[in-house]
C-alpha cells in the first residue's frame, strides 16, 4: 500500500468539477420543461449518468488509480445498464 | 486487532482480551467469534421461524379453521419468510462460515476490515430488533415477504417496522460483502494464485459481489414503498400514476440474484466437502469457478421469471424465459463437476457427506421444477399454487440449508475443537431428510392439482396431501430437534479433539490449529500447491 502513489488534486480542478455539476443539474431541471415525452427518462438518466462518471473520475480518483478499479467499475456500469435495458425491454413493448 | 495478546498459543475460544464475558464475544473484531455471533443468533431465530411453520402446516392438516384463522395464518407467513430469508439465508452461509474460514481458508489472519465485519453483525442484529418491533407493537404485517405493491401500501397491517428492519439488514449484507471482496484481493497467502484458491471463498467472492451490487436496489425499493406509505408519493400507485408491477421489478432485481447469494456459497461448500469425502481430486475446478461467477452474473437477467402472469410485455415474458434456461446450465455444470468427483473415489460415509449429497438430490430437485416455472405454458398453470412452494423450499431450504448443515457438521471439529457424536447426527439426518421429502414432495402433486398458496384453507379434495404434508412438518422438525440438540451438546461436552485434520482435508484450514488460534497462523503460509491435491 505505502508504494501506491496519492495524487493530489488543485482547488481549481475540485471547482470546475463542482460547477459543471451544478450547470448539468441546472440542464436536468430544464430538461423538464420541453416535452420529450418518453425520451424525458432517458435524458434525464443521461445527463445524471454524466455526472456520477464526473464523480467518479475526478472527485473519487478513478483517472489517477490503479486501472483495475476502473475496469470494475465499467463492468458494474455495463451490469446496471443492462438490467435497465432489460426492465426498459418490458416497458417499451407494453 | 483490538484485543491485547496474552498469548499466542491460545484457541480462539479461550482467549481473554480487553473485554470478559459475553462482552469478550460482542464487541470482539476477531473473526471467528463474529462468525459464530451470526450462528447463535441465527440458531435462534431458525427455530422460531420453523415453530412458524411447523404451527400454518398443523392448520392445513384438515380444511377449515383447524388452530388459526385467515388473519393470523397470513401474519405466520408473513413473519415465517421474513426471518427465514432476510435474517437466515440471506446471511446464511456467508456470514458464519464465510466469517469463520475464509481468512484461514485463503491463509490470513483476519478479514481485511475486522471493525467493519464487527460493525456488520451489529447492523444485523439492530435490523433484527426494528423487524421484531412489528411484531409486538402494532400488530404483525400481513403482506407476505415479498411486500408486493399497491397492498403494502393499503394494508392497515403494521408494515413499516418490517420494511425498515429489511432495509437495515441489507446494509449489513453489502458491508460484509465489501470486506471480503477486499480480503479475497488484498490478503491471500503468497503465491495462492486467483486458481489456487479452494472453492469456497471462490463463491464467497462471487456472491460479494452479488451482495454489494444488488442490495442497494432492494433498500430503495423498501424505502420507496415506505414513503409510498406514508407521503403516498405514486411510485407504484396506479391511482397516481404510478406502476405496481415496477416495484415487482425493482424487488426480483435484488431478490432473484439474492437466491444466489443463498445458494452459491452452499455450492462453494459442498465443492470442499465432497473432494475430501471421496479423497479425490475435485472435478473440473475451473469449471466449477467459472460457472459460479456465470450463475453471479446471469443471476441478474432472469428476475421476470417470478412475474410471469403480472402483466409484462409478451416479449419480455420470452426473454425472461430464454435466459431463466440459460442460468440452469452453469448451475447443471457444477452437478456433474460433483457426481464425477465421487466416481471411483474412496468414499468415507460420514455425516457431512451424507448431507452433501442429499444436498444434490435435493438440489436436483428444486432445480428441474425450477424449469417447469421458467417455461412460460407451464409456469401460467402452477404460478401461485403449492407447487412454486415447494420448488422454492426444494432450493432454498434444500439448497441452502442442506448446504448448511454439510458445512456445520464438515467444519465442526475445527470451529469447536470437539466432535459430535456420529450416531446422533446421522440420525437426526435420517429422520430430516425423510421430513424434508414427506413436507415437500406432496406440495408439487397440491400445485399441479390447483391448490393455491398463502390460503389457509383448502377444497376437500385437497385433504390428503396436505395430510401427509404435515406428518413430514412434524417429522422434519422432530430431525432438526435431534440435529441442533446434538450439535448443541456437543460444542460444550462433545469429545475434545486437537487433530488438525480429522477428514484428511488439503485446504489451508485444515493446517492450523483445532480450533485455531486468535490470529490462526503463527507465519502466513507459503502456498505452493493447487486444492485438492489427493494422490
Amino acid at each position: 500500500m505505502s508504494q501506491e502513489k496519492h495524487h493530489i488534486m488543485s482547488y481549481t480542478t475540485h471547482l470546475i468539477v463542482l460547477g459543471v455539476l451544478l450547470i448539468l443539474t441546472a440542464v436536468s431541471v430544464a430538461v423538464t420543461s420541453l416535452e420529450l415525452g418518453a425520451l424525458s427518462t432517458l435524458v434525464a438518466m443521461l445527463i445524471a449518468g454524466v455526472k456520477a462518471a464526473i464523480v467518479l473520475v475526478w472527485f473519487m480518483h478513478l483517472k489517477f488509480d490503479n486501472k483495475l478499479y476502473t475496469i470494475f467499475t465499467v463492468f458494474v456500469l455495463v451490469l446496471f445498464l443492462l438490467v435497465l435495458y432489460v426492465t426498459f425491454f418490458d416497458y417499451s413493448y407494453r | 486487532m483490538s484485543e491485547t495478546t496474552s498469548s499466542k498459543h491460545v484457541s480462539f475460544l479461550q482467549y481473554k482480551g480487553k473485554y470478559k464475558g459475553i462482552l469478550g464475544w460482542i464487541l470482539s473484531t476477531d473473526h471467528k467469534r463474529v462468525g459464530l455471533l451470526y450462528l447463535y443468533t441465527m440458531l435462534v431465530f431458525f427455530s422460531l421461524a420453523a415453530i412458524l411453520g411447523l404451527l400454518m402446516k398443523l392448520q392445513l392438516i384438515a380444511p377449515g379453521y383447524t388452530i388459526m384463522g385467515p388473519q393470523t395464518y397470513n401474519a405466520m407467513f408473513t413473519v415465517h419468510g421474513i426471518i427465514m430469508i432476510f435474517i437466515i439465508v440471506v446471511p446464511g452461509l456467508p456470514a458464519v462460515f464465510g466469517n469463520f474460514f475464509l481468512p484461514i481458508m485463503i491463509g490470513a489472519k483476519d478479514v481485511a476490515f475486522p471493525r467493519l465485519n464487527l460493525a456488520s453483525w451489529w447492523i444485523y442484529v439492530i435490523g433484527i430488533l426494528v423487524v421484531l418491533t412489528s411484531q409486538f407493537v402494532g400488530g404483525w404485517p400481513d403482506t407476505g415477504w415479498t411486500f408486493y405493491a399497491p397492498y403494502s401500501f393499503q394494508t392497515p397491517a403494521n408494515v413499516l417496522p418490517a420494511l425498515f428492519g429489511a432495509f437495515i439488514l441489507g446494509f449489513s449484507s453489502i458491508l460484509t460483502g465489501i470486506n471480503f471482496v477486499v480480503t479475497v484481493h488484498r490478503m491471500r497467502a503468497p503465491g495462492m494464485s486467483w486458481f489456487k484458491m479452494p472453492l469456497f471463498p471462490w463463491t464467497l467472492y462471487a456472491t460479494a459481489w452479488v451482495q454489494i451490487l444488488a442490495t442497494p436496489v432492494i433498500g430503495i425499493t423498501l424505502l420507496l414503498t415506505v414513503m409510498e406509505r406514508v407521503l403516498g408519493v405514486g411510485v407504484f400507485d396506479p391511482a397516481l400514476g404510478g406502476d405496481p408491477i415496477l416495484y415487482q421489478h425493482l424487488f426480483w432485481i435484488y431478490s432473484h440474484p439474492a437466491v444466489y447469494i443463498m445458494i452459491l456459497p452452499g455450492m462453494g461448500a459442498i465443492s470442499e466437502i465432497l473432494p475430501v469425502f471421496s479423497q479425490k481430486r475435485i472435478y473440473g475446478y475451473k469449471a466449477i469457478v467459472l460457472s459460479s461467477l456465470a450463475i453471479a452474473f446471469v443471476g441478474y437477467f432472469v428476475w421476470g421469471h417470478h412475474m410471469f402472469t403480472s402483466g409484462m410485455s409478451g416479449r419480455a415474458l420470452y426473454a425472461f424465459s430464454f435466459l431463466t434456461f440459460i442460468v440452469a446450465i452453469p448451475s447443471a455444470i457444477k452437478v456433474f463437476n460433483w457426481v464425477s468427483t465421487m466416481y471411483k473415489g474412496s468414499l468415507n460415509l460420514q455425516t457431512p457427506f451424507y448431507w452433501a449429497t442429499s444436498f444434490i438430490f435435493v438440489f436436483m430437485i428444486g432445480g428441474l421444477t425450477g424449469l417447469v416455472l421458467g417455461s412460460l405454458a407451464t409456469n401460467v398453470h402452477v404460478h401461485d399454487t403449492h407447487f412454486v412452494v415447494a420448488h422454492f423450499h426444494f432450493i432454498v431450504f434444500g439448497g441452502t440449508g442442506f448446504s448448511f448443515m454439510a458445512a456445520l457438521h464438515y467444519w465442526f471439529p475445527k470451529m469447536f475443537g470437539r466432535m459430535y457424536d456420529a450416531n446422533w447426527a446421522n440420525t437426526g439426518w435420517a429422520v430430516f431428510f425423510s421430513g424434508f421429502l414427506t413436507l415437500y414432495l406432496p406440495m408439487f402433486y397440491l400445485g399441479i392439482q390447483g391448490m393455491p398458496r398463502r390460503y389457509y384453507d383448502y377444497l376437500p379434495e385437497f385433504h390428503g396431501g396436505n395430510i401427509i404434508s404435515s406428518l413430514g412438518a412434524i417429522l422434519m422438525i422432530a430431525g432438526a430437534m435431534i440435529i441442533i440438540v446434538n450439535l448443541v451438546r456437543s460444542s460444550r461436552h462433545g469429545q475434545k479433539t486437537s487433530d488438525k485434520n480429522p477428514w484428511g482435508g488439503r485446504t489451508l484450514e485444515w493446517e492450523t490449529d483445532t480450533p485455531p488460534t486468535l490470529e490462526n497462523w503463527d507465519e502466513i503460509p507459503n502456498v505452493t500447491e493447487e486444492p485438492y491435491e489427493y494422490k
